[in-house]
């Protein structure tokens, strides 16, 4: 293991994991909404939203798949010396992490059964960018509509159309985060 | 705060499991996610799952406000304020306005919540059918199913036995359209409320389930065509305040069938008279008369 996976955590985890939970509630709370995070300095290429969500909601009870650039030596020493978390193959993974491209295809992921649809993983996805505005979105925690620029609206449609079945998204970009769960329905033009 | 414990008491890798309950709740609206409820040092049924659904959340800057039957002052509000206090570090205030997390028992405020705010929710029994179907195997396969049939025939002998839906507390709501929940033992008064703008998080410690409904999601009352929900209180204007639209104690003040009715919601009482209500047995408002 590098002396490089050994920092970049948070340096005050309780109050740190406690303000980075808020946001990223706040966003899967309020699909569309962007929120800002801080205190994690994961190796590239991994985001520093990302990172935060690692430290924040990864450990030992959490298989994560890094899927394509990402799943390189340091980002996976970086993820067990913090989190503890074991690496699995995408089909038993509770987390995700990697870039839209990287992580297809959605099938064989997990989506929860009809008795526990909790089951189900949450994909993390590194975007090239990440703004409000693009896609039109509609479902609970949403007043009339919001907007994100999805990465391919009519796959993230069909998994709305699994509900309550479905994967739950995090979008990350530097250091901010939105998150797309599966209640919220896309436009599809 | 006491440095003698972690951050809101409950350790990181108890607050993780518990964050991770949360989101999927948020994702999955009005479904009980399971969890692993830890031990609290207080009893079940004094809110520990509300108190770890709060310890999770909870952040060094949050003011909290805790209350019970929409008092700010009662035994299992004051302690749990304390508690938060001491393994927390947080502010605590009474207001309503000022509060970033509200942990509360059987009561909404009756002030509207703001977007920035949450709401924690204590839960005894979070299945909703559960007094009609004692078996969790077969509630799970019942929600699995989205099969209600049996909530709408509790409802109607309801209104056979007694000319209309008597279930005045824990009134079932069906979320988008979905999952029904109990959105705890909340007066169904405050049932209509449920579509607010804040987040709500509903934690039940003994029974081991979190569930959530984010801001503006939709909570409808089950009912019928021919008998609508209807959101009662007790027909009388507040003794203190005078405030004729909000939730209401009946209160015995002597043994001789002598008795007033005040807001239930202590905060939103004291602020009406504080701008110069007064009710019917009220007498005008001074600081600190309590």
């Amino acid at each position: 293991m590098q002396h490089a996976a050994l920092s970049g955590g948070f340096s005050q985890a309780p109050q740190q994991s406690a303000r980075a939970f808020r946001a990223a509630m706040n966003a899967m709370a309020r699909p569309g909404t962007i929120q800002m995070v801080e205190g994690a300095t994961p190796p590239a290429p991994m985001s520093v939203a990302a990172g935060v969500l690692a430290l924040t909601l990864l450990d030992a009870e959490t298989p994560v798949y890094l899927a394509g650039a990402l799943d390189c030596a340091a980002v996976r020493d970086w993820i067990t010396f913090h989190t503890g978390a074991p690496f699995a193959r995408h089909e038993f993974c509770a987390f995700a992490i990697g870039s839209w491209d990287d992580l297809l295809p959605l099938q064989g992921y997990r989506i929860g059964t009809s008795e526990y649809p909790d089951r189900s993983a949450t994909l993390i996805v590194e975007m090239p960018e990440l703004t409000a505005s693009g896609t039109t979105l509609r479902g609970p925690g949403i007043a009339e509509t919001a907007a994100l620029n999805l990465p391919d609206p009519a796959l993230m449609a069909r998994n709305a159309a699994l509900f309550p079945l479905g994967l739950d998204f995090f979008l990350t970009h530097g250091d901010a985060l939105a998150a797309l769960p599966r209640s919220t329905k896309p436009e599809v033009a | 705060m006491s440095e003698a414990y972690n951050f809101a008491y409950l350790d990181e890798q108890t607050k993780r499991m518990i964050r991770r309950a949360i989101l999927k709740g948020l994702a999955i609206p009005g479904y009980q996610v399971p969890f692993a409820s830890r031990e609290m040092p207080m009893p079940y049924g004094w809110g520990t799952g509300g108190v770890q659904v709060s310890a999770a959340v909870l952040t060094p800057e949050d003011t909290m406000k805790v209350i019970d039957q929409g008092a700010d002052d009662t035994t299992n509000a004051v302690s749990i304020r304390k508690f938060f206090q001491k393994t927390a570090g947080v502010a605590v205030t009474e207001r309503t306005s000022d509060a970033d997390v509200i942990q509360t028992r059987h009561r909404i405020p009756e002030e509207p919540l703001r977007e920035d705010q949450i709401l924690v929710y204590q839960v005894p029994i979070p299945e909703p059918l559960r007094f009609l179907e004692p078996r969790e195997t077969e509630t799970r396969k019942m929600h699995a199913l989205e099969e209600y049939g049996l909530m709408h025939v509790k409802l109607y002998e309801d209104i056979s036995r007694n000319g209309a839906i008597s279930t005045a507390y824990a009134y079932p709501v069906k979320v988008e359209g979905r999952y029904v929940m109990d959105p705890s033992p909340i007066p169904k008064f405050d049932n209509p409320k449920l579509e607010m703008a804040a987040i709500q998080l509903f934690g039940a410690g003994r029974e081991q389930r979190i569930y959530a409904l984010p801001p503006y999601t939709k909570a409808v009352s089950l009912d019928f065509e021919d008998y609508p929900f209807e959101a009662s209180k007790a027909d009388h204007a507040c003794d203190l305040c005078g405030c004729d639209t909000s939730y209401l104690d009946e209160v015995i003040v002597d043994d001789a069938g002598g008795r007033m009715f005040v807001c239930s919601d202590t905060d939103f009482c004291r602020g009406r008279r504080a701008e110069g209500h007064i009710g019917a047995q009220g007498a005008p408002f001074e600081e600190d008369a309590a």
